[in-house]
């Protein structure tokens, strides 16, 4: 039963091959001589040099260093958000208001960011005109936004962590004696721990691959790096974006393929452990 | 038992992000309700004051004009129509290619199971932008596809890939099909294979089988996988900007154009209410679902 | 054992919206004793120690322990502790932290936490698991660092949710007489919640049976099955076959109920007050019906047919130590009878499809009117 056919397998891979074509396509030219891109110059190819020249574009360079520290504020204050929705969503039982918090959680996941983007824009604006702060757009005009949007997704990995682990975890913690806020810092926040870690993860991912909202939000002075990458491949390919997109994909890459084989690595070391200890049963 | 009912301090756990989210969240929406309706003036900001003030007392001004204004222009009725033609091709382009590989995965053996999930979420990590932008060098006139069919002598001219609905399909297929198979695979991989081995002692083959059994058991999968691809969809902005027409904008860029190249802000807050009212239905759906499953975690 | 009250629990009720889950309960419980909550899922018994926990909070009624009201003391300061079914161990802990968690929260010295956790261990036999995390134990011994972690705080009141519910079969009973010991050695009265009724019939002292929110009926494991109040508890607790009947003569001693069900005239011990023809109930356990090839010599000769029916055996249950036989009678009702198989001779014994003829003695059916 087992057996539904080649089918599925023809599908996957062929859905793999148009996952990874595109990707694998632009890493090849991006050692391509050619300022054409798309026109192998076999001569004087493979070649570096748009790495080279990659670094010493100061308009990319300097994007991508507001994009991190963007991206670093808005993953942790993610983060903080995040971890008290979530909670609050896993272990508050009913409470007033639980039905807004579980909207305001999920709707975000699929809003158009062209509306969202707007929203935020519109919002800092009426508060400008109102009490005078957020002084202009940029930077903070940014990082809240990302916040904002990042939270949810925090939430959401928190909450479905918390759900696979029993309440009574909590509450035998209560009756050994422990106040809520120890049972929070000792018990929940714990349990919660590689939540948090991906959580933040992917808040940094967010924020930093974020144009739309960003667009919106930012105010003339300040460019993330994909508002820039996005203003450069307007107008075409051009082949320095190739090999910055090449670094990115290879850097997130090592660390997901890193990261998984650490997981595996523990999951099989649980397995063995809890194999050994039902082989140690009385 | 709750945690919140021996903790004073649960109200701070609950007020910070609840504040932040209708501060940044839902304030925001009701400013756009409230510029939808005002009126657009050369100033700054290029709109007229929601209040006047009559006789002493505020009173609200409703201008209809701008709802009325993008029902009479065909441009914008075009736009909505296109976006929402899109959006099902897409959606429906991801759950065909998006419902077999959920279903190879579900179906794999470990550690191959593992492997291939993470094959499929690997470029979800990975830059959207310069995902849909490596698909310019693919699609080109004289880019990668064109080169290799020109190659292979199936084709003797390039054909026209860039600028067409074709482009936009695949470009909105390619960025979104992860979160089609996510949901999907959490569904399917919950099945019991047993299921499908009485369905086998009673006599189905397995296509009938895979009908009776397990197409309709996987119907939450498909219909939270559909609304995650639809409704994003339906506003994406960069797939159109990057690989789409210039005759034919989707709602999303008409926005963004209506903002900052008409600087029109009152009729931008239009277009997002109305593209918000086409969406609230699958939105409330997929609040719903993602809402009970939350419930159904606790 | 004292006959000290150590738990009073008064007129005890919790609502739930409009569910009520807990209806008036009143229960004293004296010190050093097992006391076992008995009941089907959905009767209570559990949001009842979960009330005395501290995890939910009575809708009316009062909880003393020791002259003391517990109704607003938070759980962390109920001098109560609690093995959850689960076992709630913390899965990021070694099983020392776990244990040491709760002398933490009293805030002693780190020799003495130390001290203790080792004692705790040793009556456990887990000393050698210390460094231990928990999910590198088997399930039983979870089931004792659990234990452990509620005992080393030396509470007044052990509760106890389904404590051998997660163990298999072979485990549990070594794991019952290691709970008897414990707690004989501890001297901490225990509370027992559980929906089996070999382990309260085993575990307890004393056993409260639950149903719908109320508890039917308190007694020692013997009281309850020899003597049960209700047909709930008689049909709960083992099996038992009831039969329907109306009341035909009351004397100084015996009652004669006549039964049309049955076929014949139920002559019993007089144990409660009733008048003729009242509608009552006889209880018979399947192991105190003697069944027989030919009707016994002392009735045969008497009058008319009085605790003696006839019927044919339809069924027969071979479970080892003895076997389960449904005989359907005349009147064509059902019996169900239990015979010791205490020969290997398989020959002699009663085989399907025989007439029998069912008797027992005064003492043996309980007589209930509700």
């Amino acid at each position: 039963m087992k057996r539904s056919g080649a089918f599925p397998w023809v599908m996957m891979v062929l859905g793999l091959l148009f996952l990874y074509a595109p990707i694998i396509s632009m890493m090849v030219f991006s050692l391509n001589n050619s300022r054409l891109v798309t026109v192998w110059d076999a001569a004087h190819s493979p070649t570096l040099k748009w790495y080279g020249e990659l670094l010493q574009n100061d308009e990319i360079l300097d994007a991508a260093w507001l994009s991190i520290r963007i991206a670093i504020i808005a993953s942790t204050g993610a983060v903080i958000l995040g971890t008290l929705t979530g909670v609050a969503l896993a272990r508050f039982g009913p409470f007033r208001g639980r039905t807004l918090m579980v909207g305001m959680t999920t709707a975000p996941l699929v809003m158009p960011e062209v509306i969202t983007g707007l929203a935020l824009l519109l919002l800092f604006i009426t508060l400008q005109q109102a009490i005078g702060w957020p002084h202009g757009a940029g930077f903070i005009t940014i990082t809240l936004a990302h916040i904002t949007f990042c939270t949810t997704y925090v939430a959401v990995v928190v909450q479905s962590r918390l759900a696979g682990f029993d309440e009574s975890l909590e509450e035998a913690a209560m009756d050994l004696g422990a106040r809520p806020p120890t049972v929070f810092l000792r018990v929940t926040l714990p349990l919660v721990v590689p939540a948090l870690v991906s959580g933040w993860l992917l808040s940094f991912t967010l924020s930093w691959d974020d144009l739309v909202i960003t667009q919106f939000v930012a105010g003339p002075g300040s460019s993330t790096l994909p508002m820039v990458i996005f203003s450069k491949v307007r107008l075409g390919v051009s082949p320095d974006v190739n090999a910055l997109a090449t670094l990115m994909v290879l850097l997130v890459a090592t660390g997901i393929v890193v990261s998984a084989i650490w997981m595996n690595w523990q999951n099989r070391r649980r397995e063995r452990d809890a194999q050994l200890a039902a082989a140690a049963n009385l | 038992m709750a945690l919140n009912k021996h903790m004073r301090g649960q109200g701070v756990v609950i007020s910070v992000p609840m504040i932040w989210m209708i501060l940044l969240f839902l304030l925001p929406f009701l400013i756009v309700l409230k510029l939808s309706f005002s009126e657009a003036r050369l100033a700054i900001p290029p709109y007229a004051p929601f209040l006047e003030w009559v006789r002493g007392l505020p009173r609200p001004v409703l201008h209809w004009n701008n709802y009325a204004f993008l029902f009479t222009d065909p441009l914008y009725v075009a736009s909505y129509l296109y976006s929402l033609k899109v959006a099902a091709v897409s959606t429906l382009c991801c759950l065909l290619l998006g419902f077999p590989m959920a279903l190879t995965i579900a179906r794999a053996r470990q550690p191959w199971r593992n492997v291939l999930l993470m094959l499929v979420v690997l470029p979800f990590w990975t830059s959207f932008l310069l995902r849909v932008y490596a698909w310019i060098g693919l699609l080109k006139h004289n880019g990668v596809i064109n080169n290799l069919l020109l190659w292979l002598g199936v084709i003797h001219q390039p054909i026209t890939m860039l600028q067409t609905d074709f482009a936009v399909y695949v470009g909105i297929v390619y960025s979104y099909l992860p979160y089609m198979i996510l949901p999907l695979y959490a569904n399917l991989e919950k099945h019991d294979p047993l299921l499908l081995e009485a369905a086998a002692d009673l006599g189905a083959r397995p296509f009938k089988a895979f009908l009776r059994v397990t197409l309709p058991q996987s119907i939450p999968g498909i219909i939270a996988g559909s609304l995650l691809v639809f409704i994003p969809a339906v506003g994406e902005y960069v797939v159109p900007s990057l690989l789409g027409r210039s005759d034919q904008l989707m709602i999303g860029r008409v926005l963004s154009d209506e903002f900052f190249e008409n600087r029109d802000w009152p009729v931008a807050s239009a277009v997002a209410i109305l593209m918000l009212v086409l969406l609230v239905a699958p939105i409330m759906l997929f609040n719903h679902f993602s809402g009970r499953e939350i419930e159904a975690h606790k | 054992m004292n006959d000290q009250v150590c738990l009073k629990i008064e007129n005890i009720t919790k609502r739930f919206d409009d569910f009520t889950a807990v209806d008036n309960v009143s229960l004293d419980v004296q010190r050093g004793e097992i006391f076992c909550l008995l009941g089907g899922s959905g009767s209570g018994k559990t949001t009842l120690l979960r009330m005395l926990a501290g995890f939910e909070k009575p809708t009316s009624g009062r909880i003393v322990l020791d002259g003391v009201d517990l109704a607003d003391v938070p759980p962390f300061e109920r001098p109560v502790n609690m093995m959850f079914q689960s076992y709630a161990l913390f899965p990021h802990m070694t099983v020392e932290k776990n244990i040491a968690f709760g002398l933490e929260q009293e805030r002693l010295g780190r020799d003495e936490i130390h001290r203790r956790v080792g004692e705790i261990l040793a009556i456990v036999k887990m000393g050698n698991y210390a460094k231990r995390k928990p999910h590198q134990l088997s399930g039983g011994q979870r089931q004792r660092i659990a234990l452990a972690r509620s005992l080393v705080k030396r509470p007044r009141l052990l509760l106890l949710d389904e404590p051998l519910g997660a163990l298999d079969r072979k485990l549990r009973e070594h794991t019952q007489f290691e709970l008897l010991n414990i707690q004989k050695q501890m001297g901490v009265t225990f509370i027992v919640v559980t929906h089996d009724q070999e382990e309260a019939m085993t575990l307890s002292t004393r056993m409260g049976v639950m149903d719908h929110g109320r508890i039917v009926q308190v007694g020692s494991p013997s009281d309850i099955y020899e003597f049960p109040a209700t047909r709930f508890v008689a049909d709960f607790i083992g099996s038992v076959n009831l039969f329907e009947g109306q009341v035909q003569e009351v004397s100084a001693s015996r009652l004669r109920i006549r039964s049309e069900e049955l076929g014949c005239v139920i002559c019993a011990d007089r144990e409660v007050a009733c008048t003729p023809e009242a509608k009552v109930w006889a209880a018979v356990r399947p192991e105190k019906i003697d069944m027989t090839r030919t009707p016994p010599a002392a009735v045969a000769a008497g009058a008319g047919p009085e605790n003696l029916c006839r019927g044919v055996v339809r069924e027969i249950a071979y479970m080892g130590d003895a076997s389960v036989y449904l005989v359907t009678l005349d009147s064509g009702r059902v019996v169900r009878v239990t015979l010791p198989n205490d020969t290997r001779d398989t020959e002699s014994r009663i085989a399907r499809d025989e007439t029998v003829y069912l008797s027992w003695t005064t003492g043996s059916p309980v007589v209930l009117t509700e």
